[in-house]
């Protein structure tokens, strides 16, 4: 008796957009993690000699932004604001524009059923996650 | 073609699925408080002005930076609990310790977080 399997290959299981953003709900976990890190280091250096707290420290493991440390004790803030860290911070705003959104859409999905619905959700699902980066990404090289 | 659905919203709060169930219940909480934080958070100090700085009192409030917190730090344990248990599927068999291993990892943290954030707050 052969058992049946209970995995199908992967070009039968087919591939559609919410496949995709299931994968990439997961590897923009990651890559978020990997982000914070690199800011944490950022943000270790940064406040070595100044006893920089917690919550400062916090703010630019999240949004390496120098406008988002202004208030805090840094002495110089020139040297943060390269273009590596240009990069570091517009990374995050994209990825977690998309998987934060997506999440909302994924959400909301579980709970509003009806089809038009669903798809006018998606069409703004996927234009406010475009406006939203460009916002975040315009600030980012402009500030 | 609506989903069909076999269970009501009633039935659905009935069930009782312990520790994944809670986790589940927490993740999706903590990610709609991350957005919702993040949207008027960037809102707020775009606009400026009296709006803005409203927005910014409640922020630097400890009470909801408390809750905040815990959004985030949940969200971000469990997330990573979840991609690792997505991309080897092996390890489900044990979800149940993987939960506990991590409120081990959360508690810790959080209760430093809020020590820190109290004493800044109330001690100054
Ligand atoms: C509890 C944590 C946070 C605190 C206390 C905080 C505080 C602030 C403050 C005071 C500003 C205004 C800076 C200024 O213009 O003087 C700001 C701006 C901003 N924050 Fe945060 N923030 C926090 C978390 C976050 C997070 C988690 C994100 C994004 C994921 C974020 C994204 C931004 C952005 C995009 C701006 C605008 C920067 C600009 O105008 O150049 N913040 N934040
Ligand atoms: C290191 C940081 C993060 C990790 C590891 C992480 C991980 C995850 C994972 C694995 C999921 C999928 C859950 C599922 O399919 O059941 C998810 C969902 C979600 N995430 Fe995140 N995430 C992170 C940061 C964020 C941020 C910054 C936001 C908001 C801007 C966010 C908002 C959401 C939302 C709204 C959902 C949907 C919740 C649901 O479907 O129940 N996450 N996250």
């Amino acid at each position: 008796m052969t058992e049946k399997s209970r995995t199908v290959s992967l070009t039968k299981r087919g591939f559609n957009f919410d496949t995709f953003m299931w994968a990439f709900v997961r590897l923009s976990a990651l890559a978020m993690y990997l982000c914070a890190f690199i800011g944490l280091g950022g943000a270790l250096i940064m406040g070595a000699r100044t006893q920089m707290n917690l919550a400062d420290i916090m703010r630019w493991m999240f949004m390496p932004n120098p406008n988002h440390v202004l208030n805090t004790n840094i002495p110089d803030i020139a040297p943060w604001t390269t273009v590596f860290w240009k990069i570091m911070g517009s990374a995050i705003v994209l990825f977690a524009t998309s998987h934060g959104l997506y999440g909302l859409l994924s959400v909301l999905e579980d709970y509003l059923t009806e089809p038009r619905l669903r798809r006018a959700m998606r069409i703004l699902f996927v234009l406010l996650t475009a406006v939203m980066m460009a916002i975040g990404v315009y600030i980012m090289w402009t500030s | 073609m609506g989903l069909k659905r076999n269970v009501g919203l009633v039935t659905g709060l009935r069930y009782q699925g312990k520790g994944p169930m809670l986790t589940f219940v927490l993740h999706r909480i903590g990610g709609l408080g991350i957005v919702i934080f993040v949207a008027t958070h960037i809102l707020a100090s775009f606009l400026g002005g009296p709006a803005g700085v409203f927005v910014n009192t409640i922020y630097q409030h400890w009470a909801f930076q408390i809750v905040v917190f815990f959004c985030a730090l949940f969200h971000a344990i469990n997330g990573l609990r979840i991609v690792i248990l997505d991309l080897w599927p092996k390890l489900i068999e044990h979800q149940r310790e993987a939960i506990w291993m991590e409120w081990g990892i959360f508690f810790p943290i959080y209760t430093i977080a809020v020590i820190v954030i109290l004493r800044t707050a109330l001690g100054g």
